[in-house]
């Protein structure tokens, strides 16, 4: 067992013991092969099931808001820009929170290594290397293959703010944000982008599984429940996808961290993370403000100054 | 029914502009143009609201939907707001509105965004003209947005 997960569960069990917090938030195997869940550990007995490996996808601050009491919270780097979010949005009080940071070397796209061996029945993770054995054959798979989009393009692996951090941290080049997804499809015709986008909402099936993976998406009453006004009817449809995703989108503008959970928990493989690129990329461009960097500081669209790009406006 | 139809083939196509107007300047400014016999085309619904920063981006989207062929969003001139900054942060959101929804496809001319003042009612039936110009240009809306059946039964 890695040193990692020790020192994690060795925490874990000091802080419930000591009383320090009420609950441990942390990551527990799943399950189904190659997929951790998360776990809620309330007293030292429990401490066991925690672990920390390639498989913990989940974004833990969508349940800090939402688990009364006080607690303790298994963070990787994009974990913790949601945090920052949310504390910067007053969703959370930091007294409250005891973040334990590890850092990540990113996490597992399963939905590549399903596409090729069908479901995955078992799989093991040893150094570095994946061995799959699925319905329609058995592969082994180095993680670099394999690793989420999102997690290729991280510049936070390391958390943003903690109260204790384990294992090592990861060198980071430091560098501008890279946008080459977003600029690909930007540099193809309005045309193409349209059907693109039409293929992509055409799978979606309104589940609602991107907003609810979302550690951003807390509002009390979404719109897409809301009956009066009613923003969109019962029926799936691919402009009433498009509606909701870009709805979403804009509600997560200069908020949404990049943590790609709405992207691996979508059933349908819909590009979602093509529209949450395009927004961030726009407000790091015009605006030069990435979220959940620090506790401090304000989402982007709380603020605004005096010059802003005007572009879009008509020529009249 | 043959007439019925040759009238509609001879008939110009109108836009449906679903037009924005902040209740302090550019509503003003529209009343000002109709106040002082300024002529434009008759293809804007106004839909005043109390400030250009209390448009919520489902409002283009949902105007869209429901058949608009066109969105025109309106307020006061940045520094003007009559709440100090709602027009500011109105900007911002803007600037990404109309960037988002021209990378899912959405045509640029779709949805205009201007500042027009109280006092700008010649500038309102311009900004009316230009935009009724450019989406007629654009033709009717069948666009990403439109729901087909008809959509919600609104209230």
């Amino acid at each position: 067992m890695s040193k990692i997960i020790n020192d994690i569960r060795e925490t874990a069990r000091q802080l419930l013991a000591e009383g320090k917090v009420d609950v441990v938030i942390g990551y527990e195997k799943g399950s189904l092969p190659l997929k951790a869940t998360p776990c809620f550990v309330h007293s030292s007995e429990g401490v066991d099931s925690l672990i920390w490996d390639e498989t913990c996808e989940n974004n833990l601050a969508t349940y800090a808001a939402k688990t009364p009491g006080k607690k303790a919270i298994v963070a990787k780097g994009c974990d913790s820009r949601a945090l920052a979010v949310l504390l910067q949005e007053n969703q959370l009080v930091r007294d409250d929170l005891y973040i334990i940071g590890v850092s990540c070397h990113g996490v597992i796209d399963q939905r590549r290594i399903g596409a090729e061996v069908g479901e995955i029945l078992e799989a093991s993770i040893s150094d570095g290397k994946i061995s799959v054995k699925g319905m329609e054959g058995d592969k082994e798979y180095l993680f670099t293959e394999v690793k989420d989009a999102t997690c290729r393009t991280c510049r936070y692996p390391n958390p943003v703010m903690e109260d204790l951090h384990i294992g090592d941290t990861i060198e980071v080049a430091q560098g501008a944000a890279a946008f080459a997804d977003v600029e690909a499809l930007e540099n193809k015709s309005d045309n193409e982008r349209q059907e693109y986008f039409k293929e992509q909402m055409s799978k979606c099936i309104r589940c609602y599984a991107c907003r609810n993976a979302c550690p951003l998406c807390y509002c009390q009453e979404c719109f897409v429940d809301c009956n009066s006004p009613r923003w969109l009817t019962g029926g799936v449809n691919r402009a009433e996808n498009l509606l909701f995703q870009a709805g979403r989108v804009m509600h997560l503008a200069g908020r949404c961290v990049d943590c790609g959970a709405c992207s691996r928990a979508c059933p349908q493989g819909v590009d979602i993370r093509a529209l949450n690129r395009k927004m961030t990329k726009d407000v790091y461009v015009m605006y030069n403000h990435e979220s959940g960097i620090s506790e401090e500081g304000k989402p982007a669209l709380n603020e605004y100054s005096a010059n802003d790009p005007e572009q879009f406006l008509v020529k009249e | 029914m043959g007439e019925i139809q040759v009238e509609t083939e001879n008939k110009k196509y109108e836009p449906k502009i679903a037009a924005f107007l902040c209740n302090w300047c550019s509503y003003a400014g529209a009343d000002l143009a109709g106040v002082g016999r300024i002529q434009y085309p008759a293809t804007i619904r106004t839909i005043r609201v109390p400030c250009s920063g209390r448009i919520n981006p489902l409002y283009v989207l949902k105007a869209m939907a429901n058949g608009a062929d066109g969105v025109l969003v309106s307020g006061c001139h940045p520094g003007d707001c009559h709440y100090i900054s709602g027009n500011y942060v109105a900007r911002r959101k803007f600037a990404l509105i109309k960037s988002l929804l021209n990378h899912v496809g959405l045509e640029e001319d779709r949805i205009s965004f201007s500042w027009v003042s109280a006092a700008e009612g010649g500038r309102f039936a311009e900004v009316v003209k230009g935009v009724t110009e450019r989406v007629s240009t654009l033709g009717p809306n069948n666009g990403i947005f439109k729901v087909v059946d008809g959509g919600a039964a609104d209230e």
